[in-house]
C-alpha cells in the first residue's frame, strides 16, 4: 500500500521539475495572476534582458490596487495612473489576457481568480501578492512572491522555491451564529502568533471548515498569511467543485468529468503524517476584534484591552505598550466601549458576495450611527457588484448610510484616494491593522463583515449576536 | 545582481519584533514603475515627522530625533539588526530594494517572514538568521558601543564581532552559490529549460485543463 500523503505534499509532487540535493526545487506554475504595483518592474526586467514570455495564456492580469472607487473613468493622481497604463500598455504588448479597468469583470486579483475558474483546485497559483494565499481554498498551491518572483515566472513558468513543512490547522463542530470564518482565521492566529506559520503550508481541516462555503474558505486561506504560512489551503470535496463548475475558465465536457475525477483526490489521506498539528473548539470561537498593530493582537468582542504588565516576554509586552500607545488605547478598556469613525466592508479578505450578503442583513432598516463619518461597502468584483445589486445589497448599504462603491482594493491600503485621516479609527473587513496601513497615523481594528456593520449601526464595537438574534 | 561575499559596516539595530514591510517601506511609494530610489523612504513613517510622498526632496523633511536610524552613531550602517519575524506582511519587493538602496547588504535577525526572506536573496541583501540568545547579545552590544560594526562573512557562514567571536550561520547551498556570484536565477533556471519543456508535455497530457485559452 502506498504510504498516506498530505495534501500538501501530492501538489508539491506533481509540480516538481527538478530538485537539488540541498533541497532547492524548481515548481511548475500553472496560474499567474498580475496586477499593477508589483509588475513594472518585472516587465521591465524581460524588456532589458529580450526574453519572451514562456507561456502567456498561464496569466490574467487585471488593475486593483491603485483603482479609484468612485469614478473609474479617470484616475486623478498622475503616479497611480501611470501604474495603470503601464500595466495595459504591457499586457499589450505581450497579448495577456488583462480585465482593465471599466472591464465589468475587473477587481481585486484574489476575488477574480476564482470567480472566473482561472484558480482551479491541483494548480500552482503565484502572484506578486502576498494575499495568494486565498487561492489555496480549491486545493492549489498558491503563494505570494516578489517582483524578482514575478519575472522569474513569466520567463521560465517556474518558481525556486523549498518544500515547506505542513501543519494542520483542525477546527472540529459547530460555528456559533454570528461567528464567521474571518473570526476563525483570527482566532486560528491569535492561538498560533503572526510568526506561527512561518516555513509551513498550513491545511485547515476538521468539520467546522468542511461546513464553511467556497467565500469562507477564501477568507480564511486569504489570512493564513497573517500567521506568517506559506500557503493555506483546504482539500477538494462538493462545495469545491459545485464553485467551479460552469466558471468561464473551468474545462466542460468530457474534460470536467476527468479533471473532477482528478480533484476528487486532492484531500490529505487518512492517517497523513503532519509536521505540526494545531486543534480549536468552532463553539469557543467568539467574534472578534484586533486592538493592536499586529492581527495576532486579538480578543473577543465582549473582552477588555489586555494588560501588558502581565505579559513576562520584554520584547512583547513592549511590542504591546508601543501598539495601545498607537491606538491609543488603555489596558482593562472595553471593546464595546471603542468609538469609531470609518468604517470599511471590502478587501480580497471579505469582499465577496457572502459577505456583503453577511453585512447587509444587519443593516438592513437601520441606519450608521452619527458619530460614524464614512461607512464604504467596495464589492471585490464588477461581477459581485452586479450580483449585489440584482439582490438589492446596494439599497440596503446606501439606505444605511454607507457609500456604495466600485471594485478595487480601496481603504485596505489606501493607494487610493481611500483612506483614513491621521488619528482616525476604522472597523475594518481586511486583513491587516498595521501602523499607518490603512493611511498614515491610521488606528485600524479587524473584524468580520457582519460585526464591521454591527459596529457602524453603534458608532462602537458591538456583539452582532445580539443584533441578529 | 551585485555579489555578496563579506560585510563589514556599522550596524543598526532595530529593536522591535514583527516589524512589517508596510513599515519598512509604506504604500504611496509603491507606485513607483522603477526598481531604485526608495532609500531615502525606508522606514519613511518612523524615520520623518511629516508624511512622505512619492518624488519629494527628503532632505528638507523634519526628522523624527526619537528614531534609531536618525540618531548620528548608527549613519552609514550596511548592517541592520532585528527581532523576530522581521518583513512580515505584504510581499512588496520594494522593501529589499528600499534596503539595498539605503545601504543595507545584510540583516541579523532570530527570525525573517518568508516571502521577505526570499526577496532579500534576489537583491543581494543577506538574511541572516541567529538564536534570539546571540541577537539578544549583539543588541547590548551595539547599544554599548558608539559605530559598533560587525562582519558578515558568507564565505565562511559565520557573523564576526570586533573581539573576535565568531557565530556560524546556515544558508541553503543554492541560494549561497547565487549571492556569492551575482548569478541571475532566470539564466540559471533556462539553462534547465528543456526540463520545463519535458513536464509541460507530460501535464499537457494529464491535467489538459490547465492549458486551456484564458479568454
Ligand atoms: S485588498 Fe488589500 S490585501 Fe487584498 S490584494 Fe488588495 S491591498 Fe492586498
Amino acid at each position: 500500500m502506498m504510504k498516506p500523503t498530505t495534501l500538501y505534499e501530492k501538489l508539491w509532487r506533481s509540480h516538481v521539475v527538478r530538485e537539488e540535493s540541498d533541497g532547492t526545487a524548481l515548481i511548475y506554475i500553472d496560474r499567474h495572476l498580475v496586477h499593477e504595483v508589483t509588475s513594472p518592474q518585472a516587465f521591465e526586467g524581460l524588456k532589458l534582458a529580450n526574453r519572451p514570455l514562456w507561456r502567456v495564456n498561464s496569466i490574467l492580469a487585471t488593475a486593483d490596487h491603485n483603482t479609484p472607487t468612485t469614478n473609474q473613468e479617470v484616475i486623478a493622481d498622475p503616479v497611480s495612473r501611470l501604474q495603470v497604463e503601464t500595466l495595459d500598455k504591457n499586457c499589450a504588448k505581450y497579448n495577456i489576457t488583462e480585465f482593465p479597468m471599466g472591464d465589468h469583470r475587473q477587481g481585486i486579483v484574489h476575488v477574480i481568480g476564482p470567480e472566473q475558474g482561472a484558480t482551479l483546485p491541483g494548480m500552482t497559483v503565484v502572484c506578486g501578492d502576498s494575499h495568494t494565499s486565498t487561492h489555496g481554498a480549491f486545493a492549489a498551491l498558491a503563494m505570494g512572491i516578489g517582483t524578482s518572483e514575478v519575472e522569474h515566472v513569466m520567463a521560465t513558468q517556474t518558481l525556486i522555491t523549498q518544500r515547506a513543512k505542513t501543519l494542520r490547522v483542525s477546527v472540529e463542530g459547530t460555528l456559533s451564529k454570528g461567528v464567521t470564518a474571518k473570526d476563525v482565521a483570527l482566532a486560528i492566529i491569535g492561538k498560533i502568533g503572526t510568526a506561527g506559520g512561518t516555513g509551513f503550508a498550513i491545511e485547515f481541516a476538521g468539520s467546522a471548515i468542511r461546513s464553511l462555503t467556497m467565500e469562507g474558505r477564501m477568507t480564511l486561506c486569504n489570512m493564513a498569511i497573517e500567521a506568517g504560512a506559506r500557503a493555506g489551503m483546504v482539500a477538494v470535496d462538493d462545495t469545491t467543485i459545485q464553485y467551479v463548475k460552469g466558471r468561464p475558465f473551468a474545462p466542460k465536457g468530457a474534460l470536467w468529468d476527468k479533471a473532477e475525477a482528478y480533484w476528487r483526490t486532492l484531500v490529505s489521506d487518512e492517517g497523513a503524517l503532519f509536521d505540526k498539528e494545531v486543534k480549536l473548539e468552532a463553539a469557543q470561537i467568539e467574534p472578534l476584534v484586533t486592538w493592536g498593530t499586529s492581527p495576532e493582537m486579538v480578543v473577543p468582542v465582549n473582552g477588555h484591552i489586555p494588560d501588558p504588565q502581565l505579559e513576562s516576554d520584554i520584547t512583547r509586552r513592549e511590542g504591546m505598550e508601543r501598539a495601545l500607545r498607537y491606538m491609543d488605547l488603555t489596558p482593562g478598556k472595553a471593546i464595546t466601549s471603542i468609538q469609531i469613525d470609518k468604517v470599511f466592508i471590502g478587501s480580497c479578505t471579505n469582499s465577496r458576495i457572502e459577505d456583503l450578503r453577511a453585512a447587509a442583513q444587519v443593516l438592513k432598516g437601520k441606519r450608521i450611527a452619527a458619530n460614524i463619518k464614512l461607512a464604504l461597502a467596495v464589492p471585490g468584483s464588477g461581477l459581485v457588484k452586479a450580483q449585489a445589486e440584482q439582490e438589492g445589497l446596494d439599497v440596503i448599504f446606501k439606505e444605511a448610510g454607507f457609500e456604495w462603491r466600485n471594485p478595487g482594493c480601496s481603504m485596505c491600503l489606501g493607494m487610493n484616494d481611500d483612506r483614513l485621516s491621521p488619528g482616525e479609527r476604522c472597523a475594518s473587513t481586511s486583513n491587516r491593522n498595521f501602523e499607518g496601513r490603512q493611511g498614515a497615523l491610521s488606528r485600524t481594528h479587524l473584524v468580520s463583515p457582519q460585526m464591521a456593520a454591527a459596529a457602524a449601526v453603534a458608532g462602537h464595537f458591538a456583539d452582532v449576536r445580539a443584533l441578529i438574534g | 545582481m551585485q555579489a555578496f561575499t563579506q560585510v563589514s559596516g556599522v550596524v543598526l539595530p532595530i529593536d522591535r519584533s514583527n516589524v512589517d514591510t508596510d513599515a519598512i517601506i509604506p504604500k504611496q511609494f509603491l507606485k513607483s514603475i522603477h526598481r531604485s530610489g526608495f532609500g531615502p523612504h525606508l522606514f519613511d513613517a518612523w524615520r520623518y515627522l511629516d508624511e512622505g510622498q512619492p518624488g519629494q526632496d527628503c532632505s528638507i523633511r523634519p526628522l523624527n530625533k526619537d528614531f534609531v536610524m536618525n540618531e548620528p552613531r548608527y549613519q552609514g550602517a550596511s548592517i541592520l539588526l532585528a527581532r523576530d519575524n522581521f518583513g512580515c506582511g505584504s510581499s512588496r519587493e520594494h522593501a529589499p530594494w528600499a534596503l539595498s538602496d539605503y545601504g543595507i547588504r545584510a540583516l541579523i535577525a532570530p527570525s525573517f517572514a518568508d516571502i521577505f526572506f526570499n526577496n532579500c536573496f534576489k537583491n543581494g541583501i543577506l538574511p541572516v538568521v541567529l538564536a534570539e540568545s546571540i541577537v539578544e547579545k549583539l543588541f547590548q552590544a551595539v547599544l554599548a558601543t558608539p559605530h559598533y560594526q560587525l562582519t558578515v562573512d558568507l564565505n565562511a557562514k559565520q557573523v564576526v564581532t570586533p573581539d573576535g567571536q565568531q557565530f556560524a550561520f546556515e544558508v541553503d547551498e543554492f541560494r549561497r552559490y547565487c549571492l556569492l556570484n551575482g548569478l541571475d536565477d532566470i539564466g540559471l533556471t533556462l539553462r534547465h529549460a528543456d526540463e520545463i519543456k519535458a513536464y509541460e508535455a507530460q501535464r499537457k497530457q494529464s491535467e489538459p485543463w490547465i492549458f486551456g485559452v484564458t479568454q
